[in-house]
């Protein structure tokens, strides 16, 4: 049934070389755990990249439910996770992910630093791989106000006094992000927009570019 | 794994247990852990979407709304207030009904056009005297909530029930039960 399909597609389009140059090439030896157990190490990129797919995934299922606005922000969530089926499974998936998704990025940045895998011709990919890092420091800073409760309050409070203290520029950043003189309203819709929109679309481009980068260049040799 | 010729000389043929080859046992190990990893990821966000339509549905309580001799044989609409529970936002919207009284009993109507859900009033159309009119696409009612055009499902009702210091206290909207 999926061959025919399969079969009847790829005779009009000729799909089969598109995915084969995505997903068809070999694993060199000194990546494969099977061989070194040792490159059980290479794996942290793609577990990032898993994780980052888990939280896109359950983000969007959360907006189905939360509402970014000061009144019924707190109680959106409390609905979702003590109310709807398998809401703190999703909201925990979302939650533990965000802190895991840093944990995995780093240990990625760890094996990519002691491979020395930065070097050249791979510097850009090194750039690309800081501005995905500062990406992800973006969303979890975003996100964490989005359930209004005490705890996102003033940890945003706590951010924005760090902006404020930016010589010359810190007070102008501060009320940019703030979207005003106070954390509020504004506040709350801003970070949400950024957290949904803007930083996941950045996200994505930046992911792009770092695994056409790989493609091209391949994975760097054994130490 | 299975030597070429082995299965040839088997006298049982094909019935005969083939051993699975490497890439089958692969395609399938492979092929069912990530079945069960997409699908552990995958069945808790499907339910959490579909969670609206398994949620237990509510009748609402019963909602005092007017005396009973102040109800005529004429139509007349009284609002009165309900609590809406719509996830985790609680409100009383105001209601409408329009309430008659005749030897039948007490009938409250609820003026949801049966087409596609404008709202309707009573003699509000002078083609129509004496009938409930939607504005929206000409659906008309008699009295007693009969479609006579355009719409093809009579007025609900209200549940309704009188109390013993004579009020009527209204519920939850119920098909037509006089008419169809
Ligand atoms: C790598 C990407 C992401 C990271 C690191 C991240 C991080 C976070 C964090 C730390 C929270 C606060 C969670 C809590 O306090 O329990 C949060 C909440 C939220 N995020 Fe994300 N997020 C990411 C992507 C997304 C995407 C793509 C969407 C939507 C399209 C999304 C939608 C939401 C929503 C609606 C909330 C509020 C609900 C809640 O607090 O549980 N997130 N996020
Ligand atoms: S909605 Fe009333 S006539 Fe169409």
């Amino acid at each position: 049934m999926f061959k025919t399909v399969y079969n009847w597609i790829d005779e009009r389009l000729d799909i089969t070389p598109m995915w084969r140059d995505v997903a068809d090439h070999e694993v060199p030896e000194h990546v494969n755990p099977a061989h070194h157990f040792s490159a059980f190490v290479y794996c942290f990129g793609g577990l990032t990249f898993f994780i980052t797919v888990i939280q896109i995934l359950s983000g969007m299922f959360l907006t189905m439910y939360y509402v970014p606005d000061i009144i019924n922000a707190y109680y959106s969530v409390e609905y979702l996770q003590t109310k709807v089926a398998f809401g703190q499974i999703v909201r925990g998936m979302h939650h533990w992910g965000a802190s895991l998704v840093i944990v995995m990025m780093f240990l990625h940045t760890l094996r990519v630093f002691f491979t020395g895998s930065y070097k050249a011709p791979r510097e850009m990919n090194w750039v690309v791989g800081m501005l995905i890092f500062f990406i992800m420091l973006g969303l979890g800073f975003t996100g964490y106000l989005l359930p209004w409760d005490n705890k996102a309050y003033f940890a945003t409070k706590v951010g924005m006094e760090i902006a404020d203290t930016v010589p010359y520029i810190g007070p102008y950043v501060k009320e940019l992000l703030q979207g005003g003189e106070i954390v509020g309203a504004q506040t709350l819709t801003r970070f949400f927009a950024i957290h949904v929109f803007f930083l996941p679309a950045a996200l994505l481009a930046m992911l792009g570019a770092h695994f056409i980068m790989i493609r091209r260049q391949g994975i760097s040799g054994p130490l | 794994m299975s030597k070429p010729h082995e299965n040839e000389h088997n006298p049982h043929g094909p019935t005969a247990r083939k051993e699975m080859s490497r890439r089958q046992f692969l395609s399938y190990t492979l092929g069912g852990a990530s079945a069960f990893m997409i699908g552990g990821a995958a069945l808790p966000m499907v339910r959490f979407a579909v969670d609206p339509l398994l949620q237990k549905k509510t009748d609402s309580d019963y909602v005092k709304v007017v005396e009973v001799s102040k109800l005529t044989a004429e139509p007349q609409e009284f609002n009165f207030e309900v609590l809406q529970v719509d996830g985790w936002y609680e409100s009383k919207p105001t209601m409408t009904a329009w309430i008659c009284k005749d030897e039948k009993g007490i009938l409250a109507l609820s003026p949801t056009c049966k087409h596609l859900g404008c709202t309707v009033s009573w003699n509000n159309n002078e083609k129509f005297k004496d009938q409930y009119f939607c504005p929206c696409h000409g659906a008309h009612y008699t009295k007693e909530g009969k479609q006579l055009a355009v719409a093809r499902a009579p007025l609900d009702e209200y549940k309704v029930k009188v109390s013993e210091d004579g009020f009527v206290y209204l519920g939850s909207k119920q098909s037509n039960t006089r008419v169809q």
